[in-house]
């Protein structure tokens, strides 16, 4: 049986690795929710903007902080590129998918013939710093994460109730033509949604370059057990996107604790199901 | 008098610049360039998709041998040329793509592709039609049951016992050998392969296992995982891991303020490894580095020079020659000998003179007489010291003055 100090420190770990979850499945359950649109290539416009941090931070040393300053603007404008591309060419939900999916893969070559197949590490003095508190240990760079992801869906879930945008984005999402009919131009804030989410995506890959391993291949790593944050926490729901991406970590690394670390990938989708079963009111 | 003289003089030194000109072009006029129609070798590699990052260090040392064999005599005097395709990482895509490079696009010979799966893929297509195939990475050779399939790394037919005991001698020449240990490794097939095998062989040397840990290929969070190896406390860690996950185990560890006594990583990214902070006293497997004894062997030293110019050129961040571009280039110089020794493009022929005869390669001479045509097991150790790889067990190969640190 694992000790106290075993699960619990299994449990911190599992939490904040779990902000790491939320944080790129917020942008996607936005576009999703809200604008009816699959964007698979959130992933790989997250893994461009880790790489566009471990180029500055190696090649130019710029810390990530700063760095961040240029890459989520830029994905702000790639995310209203890419809507304009949706509106051009009117794609449906089922379409978005296959589009995405087309320019992630596109993405994902493009990273590899600049950066190259190889294995990349943004090396950092303050990547394994850690708070004592008690017996356990508690990382510094995921405790940040999960603080940056809990602001951004904290705020967002604010702006989406109590902001006339926000208001006007979920009337959207339900009747854009009712909605239309009070006068919310559904395109304008269509834009604004996209770009947020990309930015998201920037956040996120700014993050995934200092605690992850870079590799054009790993775009496709996080799919499956976002998506399944995405669903568990609800379309267009920041908040829960947050605490699904938690329960899903915590449930992952209880597992490796106690069982085998071999059954985490069939935690996420086990709970995925039981919840679909179970269809909770909050769910 | 003084015009004869001039004439004399100008008529000399024409004659000796002439004479310059034909002894700095002579080794190329003697030496007979391949010509004819080039023989074709055809092959995959995983140029894309999640092997694509090992993928890359193996098409740059076969275009480096590609251009050596050529500068010599090609293969039967007939230049060679290499027709590479993109299996994209999938067993699957290997298998159709060796089946067009034989059927359709009617390559004269194969070589192997990259790891485990697609050389599986490979080797049965290579089977149906007869072909000899070299091949570098199969980690579990009892796999390769094709009697036309060789292996260009020295592995040995039995690598999960015979390695497991280099390991463990090692660890015993330590001033306080390791008295348990903890084996936390990959599924990855041939990773997960070591591990089973690295248990028994502990065991039986009464090395105990307190803790055999096993997580799935590409694993996000080692946390958890380095909280259970943590609490086992073991004298020694044994870790199956590809790529970074090395990197992410340790790091994972400090952040727990826990560095293991002693660690071994099977299949690192080498320069991430040495390089890190964490990385340091750390242990890895090897058949070759670029330092002594390996750099004496006969063209070794211009191969490394060469893939050094090219990985650094391609932008890869470790870009000296270790055992994985080793691996491609001693493919290449099995096909070479193979073809030239048999004096024929037979398949049949170059197997029967391979499984006759001793080849050279870059990892020193090698035998296919053995289970699974393999020869004797040559499996280094190596650590990471000051940031660099060094050979250290068996003794004899570490480098003057270079010796395992506890």
């Amino acid at each position: 049986m694992p000790s106290a100090t075993l699960l619990g420190q299994a449990l911190i770990s599992g939490v904040l690795a779990g902000g790491m979850y939320g944080l790129l499945a917020l942008g996607l359950s936005l576009s999703w929710g809200l604008l009816r649109l699959v964007n698979l290539s959130h992933f790989a416009l997250a893994f461009l903007a880790a790489y566009l941090t471990y180029e500055l931070g190696t090649t130019y040393h710029v810390a990530p902080w700063w760095s961040v300053l240029i890459i989520v603007p830029s994905m702000f404008a790639i995310g209203l590129a890419q809507h304009w591309v949706f509106v051009r060419f009117k794609v449906n939900e089922l379409g978005s998918l296959l589009i995405t999916f087309s320019f992630a893969v596109i993405l994902e070559v493009g990273i590899q013939l600049y950066w190259t197949a190889d294995y990349r590490r943004f090396e950092t003095h303050y990547a394994t710093w850690s708070i004592k508190a008690g017996p356990f240990y508690i990382p510094v760079l995921e405790l940040i994460l999960c603080l940056v992801a809990g602001v951004l869906a904290w705020g967002t879930w604010l702006w989406l109730r109590k902001t006339y945008v926000g208001k006007a984005l979920r009337a959207s999402a339900e009747d854009a033509d009712i909605a239309a009919a009070y006068g919310v131009d559904h395109r304008k804030l269509a834009y604004l949604l996209s770009g947020i989410g990309a930015a998201y995506a920037g956040v996120a890959g700014t993050f995934i370059a200092l605690i992850a391993t870079l590799a054009p291949a790993q775009i496709w790593a996080w799919l499956g057990v976002v998506f399944a944050v995405v669903i568990i926490g609800r379309l267009g729901n920041p908040l829960g996107a947050l605490a699904a991406g938690m329960l899903i970590g915590a449930s992952e690394s209880i597992a490796m604790a106690v069982f085998s670390p071999a059954w985490a990938p069939v935690v996420s989708f086990s709970v995925l199901i039981a919840i679909l079963l179970w269809d909770p009111e909050w769910s | 008098m003084r015009e004869r003289m001039g004439s004399w003089r100008r008529r000399h030194v024409l004659a000796g610049l002439l004479g310059s000109t034909a002894m700095l072009s002579a080794p190329a006029i003697l030496r007979a360039a391949p010509s004819g129609k080039p023989v074709r070798v055809g092959g995959t590699l995983s140029l894309t998709g999640f092997l694509a990052q090992t993928a890359v260090i193996h098409k740059i040392a076969s275009e480096i041998m590609v251009e050596e064999i050529n500068s010599r005599d090609g293969f039967l005097g007939r230049p060679v040329e290499y027709v590479l395709l993109d299996d994209q990482s999938k067993p699957d895509v290997a298998r159709s793509l060796y089946e067009k490079l034989i059927t359709v696009d009617k390559v004269d010979l194969i070589q192997g592709p990259y790891a485990t799966a697609p050389i599986l893929a490979a080797m049965g297509v290579a089977q149906r039609y007869g072909k000899v195939i070299v091949q570098s990475s199969m980690g579990i050779p009892k796999l390769q049951t094709y009697d036309m399939a060789f292996p260009a790394t020295p592995f040995g037919p039995e690598p999960d016992k015979s390695y497991p005991n280099v390991i463990l001698d090692a660890m015993a020449s330590l001033p306080a050998p390791p008295k348990n240990m903890v084996i936390l490794t990959s599924k990855f097939p041939s990773a997960q392969f070591m591990a089973q095998g690295m248990k028994v062989e502990a065991e039986k040397r009464g090395v105990k296992v307190p803790l055999y840990l096993e997580y799935e290929a590409g694993n996000r969070d080692f946390g958890a995982i380095a909280a259970r190896v943590k609490e086992a406390n073991a004298d020694f860690l044994w870790v199956g891991s590809l790529g970074l996950e090395s990197n992410q185990i340790l790091e994972a560890l400090k952040k727990l303020e826990y560095t293991p006594k002693g660690s071994f990583h099977l299949y690192p990214a080498p320069g991430p490894l040495a390089l890190s902070p964490d990385g340091n006293l750390a242990w890895s497997s090897t058949f070759l580095e670029p330092d002594e004894p390996f750099m004496s062997r006969p063209g070794v030293a211009k191969i490394a020079a060469a893939y050094k110019e090219r990985a650094t050129k391609a932008n890869l961040p470790y870009p000296l020659i270790d055992a994985q571009a080793a691996g491609m280039v001693s493919e290449w110089q099995i096909l070479e000998q193979g073809v030239n020794g048999a004096k024929s493009l037979d398949d049949k022929q170059i197997a029967a003179f391979l499984k006759k005869n001793v080849v050279n390669t870059i990892y020193g001479p090698l035998k296919f007489d053995g289970l699974y045509n393999h020869g004797a097991p040559a499996q280094l150790i190596r650590q990471v010291q000051n940031k660099e790889w060094k050979v250290v067990w068996p003794r004899e190969f570490a480098a003057p003055g270079v010796k395992l640190l506890p």
